[in-house]
């Protein structure tokens, strides 16, 4: 019997988190595990684990998505119109109303059902899998997902998903720990450790559940993905439980046999379900103009309905006058409602509805449904385009979303991550400084590129997902093998590792005055990570797997010099160590005592070890700041020089990071650690901030050992692309978190600082406000920074206006303490303007709420389109935030992406993007609106002016069409039979004239012709003479006045041609003379453009 | 561009064997678009021919269209004030509702210029709305066609039914205001037999109006709209009916009465002896009797052949203009020079 259960719960999400107890609100979870006490009928209040994703089910299919059609404006004046048309109001059957409706809405219906059966499918597959099951008693089971229930223990075998959200019990390792795949949930293929607790490892066989019995307390579910928090009551002790044994459903178990654990969230209670919202929908602009032109037709249909109705009543009220009939062959005394000149007002509402149906071709009603299409194809277009697709990587760009394609054709201002985005994010260790002296010789990719030479790395990234062992991705590094600055000594190439130094390599290090130091540094690189050492199982080799590339780096780094790291479990990390003493290759093992994670707050990391001479050492790495400030007095040795060096390595546009190391003495580590495990042990909201205020009471008294500088390549293509960018009229703001000196020199690498722009460099790093922030007064630290920052942009911002005539590109350099104080309500309208009248501008330092705040800014503050793009988790706020966001697939995970509504492989290909795929949607769109059509940046081809324009062109065809074919033919002889022409005749040289006109208006206006082009202009001429033809055929009971229209009175007639062609070419002419006046004498950017390959080509 | 970079990738794409699964976007000329295509660019030189071109084409047909409108001998006589009595033209409306008034008339026509046959006659209406909405529908063409069909009267609102309830045949308003003057010509003593057979469409006659469906019940109620049908002759014989039921598309319209089959000469005088019956005044229409012959482009009418001349003249103008700016001004094609950022860098 199942000895589990659901308390009932609540969802309460607010309210204040009661800290003492767990059941407070938010954190009222409590799933019972192998309690036979607990009665069958008190459950089951939480889901089970079955899921529904779909949108709709079958019975609210018809009503929901009904509803979700007639929510468009247009489909719903349609609606009204086609009920109307029932009625004898109409002035046409209701069928040729009717029909287009159904066409439309039923096609967009189709496409929904279509989806949400896909959808439906997986689901089903989904809940269908198998799961071994504990059965209470003694053994496992199987059954399927959507049968799981809270308080459940599974057993998860290797390469399976997780069915739910799990706490890790055990695992077929030893020390508890298994490896998962967290690609369905944060894209992310790097292997991640999870770990069970001490004391349910022993629980490793199926028959040790039969005495285990637990109680959970935790969190209420919620969409956090990389937080938990929860308690364990187990034989009376409490033991916390972190996001570390949480094993998150659509996760993976890989490289380890079979997990066991306990469910905890089942269904759409799980984190990963919690997650799957709807991305917040943008609507594009022209979207939205796209309303505002519907008004305005609709208005236009109004006017003229009420205008021919005010005069169709005159004219009706007139019929009888003082019982004389003035028209009487209308029969005006015996008319309906619709005619009766004795209720001519009434009649002539009724002729108002009547017109709004008749002159209802106003609303294009395949309009909506014409544009998705066309934004399908685009997608299509921009998902297939080989010149977009990543060799390296494997991956093509991908439209995520089809609603903004156009709008990339419209992009202003550009806001791009740097690490990633314009550079690889593939970390190579060129340098480092130990104990004051600098190693490391060659030049980086920098240097040269502000020679002119450029070289860029490549991607090599091996994918193979179906072999187990090798199932992650490689990073590797690039070598420039550039003979002139390579050492003549040709070694092996090594990934992530390029320091070309003799007097470390090989062993010489020992040589070394401050040995001791080289070996300490090292060895905390080797010690001091959070990487999982991996081995191949073909050759011996050791793979790393890393959170971050640079983490890889230093770990390879060490172990080119001599420091292998080749295992790591719960308590110990274990070293091939050279030992100078001895001479040789030793193992040594430390015990791991404590790991201190990485946090942005502290913004570095520690492990604190147990080494084999019972010495207790805490390692340290982390920014320059975070350690310089921490280091003891006789530990600052090295200081000054190492400054210099990290100066110099930023200056190179290298990544820098100190590295140190204590001594901790027993005492101290006792008080500490028992104040940490406190830490660490509490169950609320602000644990992380807990466990951070314990970490920063051991984390001081450094000794400083030295600083590593990791480098960081640019992408192929990227100052190119920047170049053709910025020609396109885009600007380019670059926002990073790197320090300012790094910044400006890829900037210069970049082409986005360019010799002979001037710099304005907004920052606090002045020696007076450095002393202010030392003394400590934060107030007048604060006060003194605002005005310093006004007083930087006001005289920058007259620097700049002065200097517009002369016209020098400015670029403007500002850092992240400076941008604080930037985008305070009083000084963002004035940095904004004196931003967008620099040509580039490069914050640094920012954080990703800053990212977040200056794309805002932007974009609120000039209107226009703003494009993101970015690679990390740090750029999501500004890919959400800005118009159009555009991940990049590349090493850091896809969580970016994820956020995005574009991804493409490489910065390079933002310049197809956006000055290819961009301008086409961009002018296709435009295009679609028969009476309007069309550069992207100032948005011409969309403008009002421009709608105006072209509706102007429509009118003044109507009205060249309308008199100009009904003056020809008049009342005389249209034949040379003296047949007259009636309706029928008029009707159709008229419509033949339209025809004609729309389709040539259309050759004319189009750029390039394939064969679809002539297939559609010439087809759909030809469709309507055919058409003519065949429906005169039928029988006049179905044509009625169509009946052989063309055959008898118009093919073989003269008069019926030219009057046609006459009409045609008249109302062609406006825009003919228009365009060749505006090509030839007043011409547009694209014009001339257009031009230039056509002389040059052949 | 020194680019050795790219060639360290090994080649990792080639190796085609190695990467089955490739995400690579499949090539088709299509969804890399890169069709075939011809660019169109307004050149000068292409917009002068253009201009000449039309202008070729289109002067020579004008001065053709001109010709053949001018070689239409027409004779147009407007009689509905004239054929009204002195003492009534001051109640026109009276006058032609007065059943008891004679409505002969005489109008003596002469011929300007010889007219050789057929020589069309029409008669022409003003102001009057047979496309009216209301008008245009009240019809029933299945029981114009069809003699089964002959009591469905859908439509015919509100001349279906006679006041006892019979349906009428023809139904409808259209039928029920048909046309009434009717004209006799004569020259000198003799007169002129106007043939009112093949005035309709063929495709009417055969197959909208039954030669089986005869008139009944027609303009037998207290109104009479317009003339009275033989209801011994199938409608498919009654071409004025036939005529006239096809609606004209503006207020102002001709409808073909006859043909008279003979030639007329110059300074002929013909006498026109018609019977002014139908209202016209009610609604202030004119009524007019036409004589016209025709050319290959049909009757007279000068405004095509004047407005082809118009627009080929005005073409053959802007084809000097352009050639004059085009010689005075030349502009290198494409010359990148006028670009904004050409212009002046930095500017944007």
């Amino acid at each position: 019997m199942f000895g589990c259960l659901r308390r009932r719960w609540s969802r309460r999400r607010s309210g204040s988190l009661d800290r003492q107890k767990a059941s407070g609100a938010g954190y009222s979870r409590v799933v019972h595990c192998n309690d036979p006490e607990i009665q069958e009928d008190d459950r089951p209040l939480y889901p089970l684990n079955a899921v529904s994703t779909t949108k709709y089910t079958i019975a609210n299919f018809l009503p929901k998505s009904l509803f979700e059609q007639f929510r468009r404006v247009a489909n719903l004046f349609f609606l009204v119109v086609a009920c109307v048309s029932f009625s004898p109001l109409a002035p046409y059957r209701a069928v040729s109303i009717l029909l287009p409706l159904v066409v439309v809405v039923g096609a967009t219906m189709a496409k929904e059902a279509v989806e949400d059966w896909r959808r439906k499918k997986q689901d089903i597959e989904v809940n269908n899998r198998k799961v071994m099951v504990y059965d209470g008693s003694h053994a496992f089971y199987q059954t399927e997902w959507k049968r799981l229930r809270v308080g459940d223990i599974v057993k998860v075998e290797k390469d399976q998903f997780f069915p739910a959200d799990l706490v890790l019990l055990s695992s077929s390792h030893d020390d508890g720990i298994c490896y998962v795949e967290t690609m369905n949930l944060d894209g992310e293929t790097n292997l991640k450790t999870k770990q069970c607790l001490q004391v349910t490892t022993m629980l490793c066989s199926d028959h040790s559940f039969q005495k285990f019995k637990a109680l959970i307390k935790c969190e209420d579910p919620n969409e956090n993905l990389y937080s938990f928090v929860g308690t364990m009551y187990h034989e009376g002790t409490q033991y916390p439980l972190s996001p570390q044994q949480i094993l998150l459903r659509d996760s993976k178990l890989r490289n380890t046999q079979h997990i066991y654990g306990l469910v905890i969230f089942t269904g759409h209670d799980t984190k990963v379900m919690q997650n799957a919202m709807d991305p917040p929908s943008k609507r594009s602009k022209i979207e939205k103009r796209m309303d505002k032109i519907i008004y305005i037709l609709f208005t236009s249909l109004v006017l003229l309905s009420s205008t021919g109705s005010i005069f169709f009543g005159i004219q009706t009220k007139q019929d009888i006058s003082d019982g004389k009939f003035k028209r009487w062959y209308l029969r005006p005394d015996k008319s309906s409602v619709l005619f009766d000149p004795k209720g001519a007002s009434l009649a002539a509402f009724c002729h108002f509805l009547t017109g709004l149906m008749l002159f209802g071709c106003f609303i294009p009603i395949s309009l909506y449904i014409s544009i998705e299409i066309v934004k399908v194809l685009q997608s299509t277009f921009i998902n297939n385009d080989q010149e977009m697709y990543c060799e390296e990587s494997d991956k093509p760009a991908q439209a995520r979303t089809s609603n903004l394609n156009e709008e990339l054709g419209q992009v202003n201002t550009i806001l791009s991550d740097k690490t990633g985005t314009l550079t690889c994010n593939l970390m190579q260790f060129v340098k480092c400084s130990i104990a004051g002296v600098a190693f490391g010789s060659g030049l980086t990719a920098v240097e040269p590129g502000l020679g002119g030479l450029k070289q860029y790395c490549t991607f090599e990234i091996e994918d193979l997902p179906h072999s187990p062992a090798v199932s992650r991705k490689t990073v590797k590094g690039f070598e420039i093998e550039d003979p002139s600055h390579s050492p003549a000594v040709s070694r092996k190439t090594v990934k992530g590792f390029n320091l070309r130094d003799d007097r470390l390599m090989d062993g010489h290090w020992v040589n070394e005055p401050n040995s001791d130091f080289i070996q300490k540094f090292f060895r905390t690189l080797a010690i001091c990570h959070t990487v999982v050492p991996v081995i191949g199982n073909k050759s011996s080799e050791i793979y790393y797997e890393a959170e971050s590339p640079d983490e890889a780096a230093f770990v390879v780094a060490a172990r080119e010099l001599g420091f292998e790291f080749y295992e790591r479990t719960q308590t110990s990390i274990s070293l091939h160590e050279f030992d100078p003493k001895i001479g040789r290759d030793v193992d040594r093992s430390y015990t791991l005592l404590n790991m201190l994670h990485f946090s942005s707050a502290r913004k570095r990391m520690s492990v604190i070890v147990r080494d084999e001479e019972e010495q207790l050492l805490l390692f340290c790495k982390g920014a320059d700041s975070a350690i310089f400030e921490n280091l003891a007095d006789d530990g600052r040795l090295f200081e000054l020089e190492t400054k210099r060096h990290i100066d110099e390595y930023s200056e190179a546009g290298l990544r820098t990071l100190a590295v140190a190391y204590r001594k901790l003495s027993e005492e101290e580590y006792k008080t500490w650690h028992a104040e940490f495990l406190m830490a660490s042990n509490a169950v609320t909201a602000d644990r992380d901030e807990m466990l951070d205020a314990a970490a920063e009471k051991i984390e001081k008294d450094f000794i400083l050992l030295g600083a590593t500088a990791v480098e960081d390549k640019l992408q192929k293509g990227v100052p190119e692309c920047i170049n053709k960018l910025a020609q396109a009229g885009i600007k380019i703001w670059v926002l990073t978190g790197d320090k300012l000196e790094t910044a400006v020199k890829i900037g210069f690498a970049c082409d986005l600082l360019r010799k002979g722009m001037r710099q304005i460099v907004v920052t606090l790093d002045t020696p007076d406000m450095n002393a202010l922030e030392k003394q400590g007064r934060r107030e007048a630290f604060e006060k003194a920074s605002y005005e310093s920052i006004a007083r930087q942009l006001n005289e920058a911002h007259s620097q700049v206006t002065v200097s517009k005539e002369i016209s020098i590109p400015f670029a403007l350099i500002i850092d992240g303490k400076s941008l604080g104080f930037a985008l305070s309500r009083n000084l963002e309208n004035l940095f904004l303007d004196l931003a967008i009248r620099c040509a580039s501008v490069i914050c640094c330092r920012t954080s990703p709420k800053q990212k977040a705040m200056v794309t805002r800014l932007v974009k609120c503050g000039t209107r226009k389109t703003t494009l993101a793009i970015g690679d990390g988790a740090n750029d999501v706020g500004m890919l959400q935030e800005a118009d159009i966001g555009v991940g990049i697939s590349g090493v850091e995970g896809m969580q970016a992406v994820m956020s995005s509504d574009f991804a493409i492989a490489q910065f390079r290909f933002l310049e197809r993007l956006l000055l290819v795929h961009g301008h086409w949607c961009y002018r296709r769109i435009a295009a679609m609106f028969p009476l309007l059509h069309q550069d992207g940046v100032q948005n011409v081809f969309f403008s009002w002016t421009r709608i105006i324009r072209w509706m102007l062109n429509g009118i003044c065809s109507s009205i060249i069409i309308y008199f100009l074919s009904t003056s020809s033919i008049l009342i005389q002889a249209f034949r040379h039979d003296g047949k007259p022409a009636g309706l029928a005749e008029l009707g159709v040289t008229m419509y033949t004239c339209v025809i004609c006109t729309v389709n040539l208006q259309m050759a004319l206006y189009l750029s390039y012709f394939t064969w679809i082009q002539h297939l559609f202009i010439w087809g759909s001429i030809l469709f309507w003479f055919i058409f003519l033809v065949i429906y005169g055929f039928f029988p006049p009971a179905i044509s009625t006045t169509a009946y052989l229209v063309f055959i008898e009175t118009c093919f073989q007639n003269p008069f019926y041609w030219l009057t046609a062609l006459f009409t045609v070419i008249s109302a062609l002419l406006p825009y003919f003379v228009y365009s060749t006046l505006q090509a030839n004498i007043f011409p547009k950017y694209h014009d001339i453009v257009k031009r230039m390959p056509s002389t040059s080509s052949p | 561009m020194n680019n050795n970079g790219a060639g360290s990738s090994s080649g990792s794409g080639d190796a085609s064997p190695a990467r089955r699964n490739s995400k690579r976007p499949k090539y088709s000329r299509f969804t890399q678009q890169e069709l075939p295509a011809c660019k169109p660019i307004l050149t000068p030189q292409w917009v002068i021919s253009v201009f000449t071109l039309v202008g070729i084409i289109f002067v020579p047909i004008g001065v053709a269209a001109l010709l053949a409108s001018n070689d239409v001998v027409e004779i147009i006589d407007r009689y509905d004030a004239v054929c009204v009595p002195q003492n009534m033209t001051n109640d026109k409306v009276g006058y032609i509702q007065n059943d008891a008034i004679d409505k002969t008339c005489t109008r003596r026509i002469k011929v300007p210029k010889d007219m050789n046959q057929p020589i069309y006659v029409y008669y022409q209406l003003d102001n009057f709305y047979q496309n009216h909405r209301r008008y245009v529908k009240s019809r029933n063409d299945g029981q114009l066609r069809d003699r089964s069909k002959e009591n469905d009267t859908s439509g015919c609102d509100p001349e279906k039914t006679t006041s006892n309830g019979v349906p009428i045949v023809p139904c409808g308003l259209i039928a029920w205001s048909l046309f009434n003057d009717t004209y006799n010509f004569t020259r000198g003593n003799k007169a002129l037999t106007v043939n009112t057979t093949d005035i309709s469409w063929k495709s009417d006659r055969d197959h909208k109006f039954g030669d089986d469906v005869f008139p009944k019940n027609f303009q037998n109620g207290n109104l009479t709209g317009g003339k009275k049908l033989d209801p011994n002759k199938p409608l498919s014989q009654q071409e004025d009916l036939i005529v006239w039921m096809r609606t004209a598309a503006l207020p102002t319209f001709r409808k073909l009465y006859g043909r008279i089959e003979v030639d007329l000469k110059e300074n002929d005088t013909i006498t026109v002896t018609l019977k002014n019956y139908y209202n016209t005044y009610s609604f202030s229409g004119k009524k007019k009797l036409v004589l016209s012959t025709t050319s290959w482009l049909g009757g007279k009418n000068n405004f095509l052949g004047i407005a082809y001349l118009t627009v080929g003249g005005l073409c053959f103008f802007l084809a000097t203009t352009f050639t004059v700016v085009y010689l005075v001004k030349p502009r290198k094609l494409g010359d990148p020079s006028y670009l904004s950022w050409n212009r002046n860098t930095g500017g944007h």
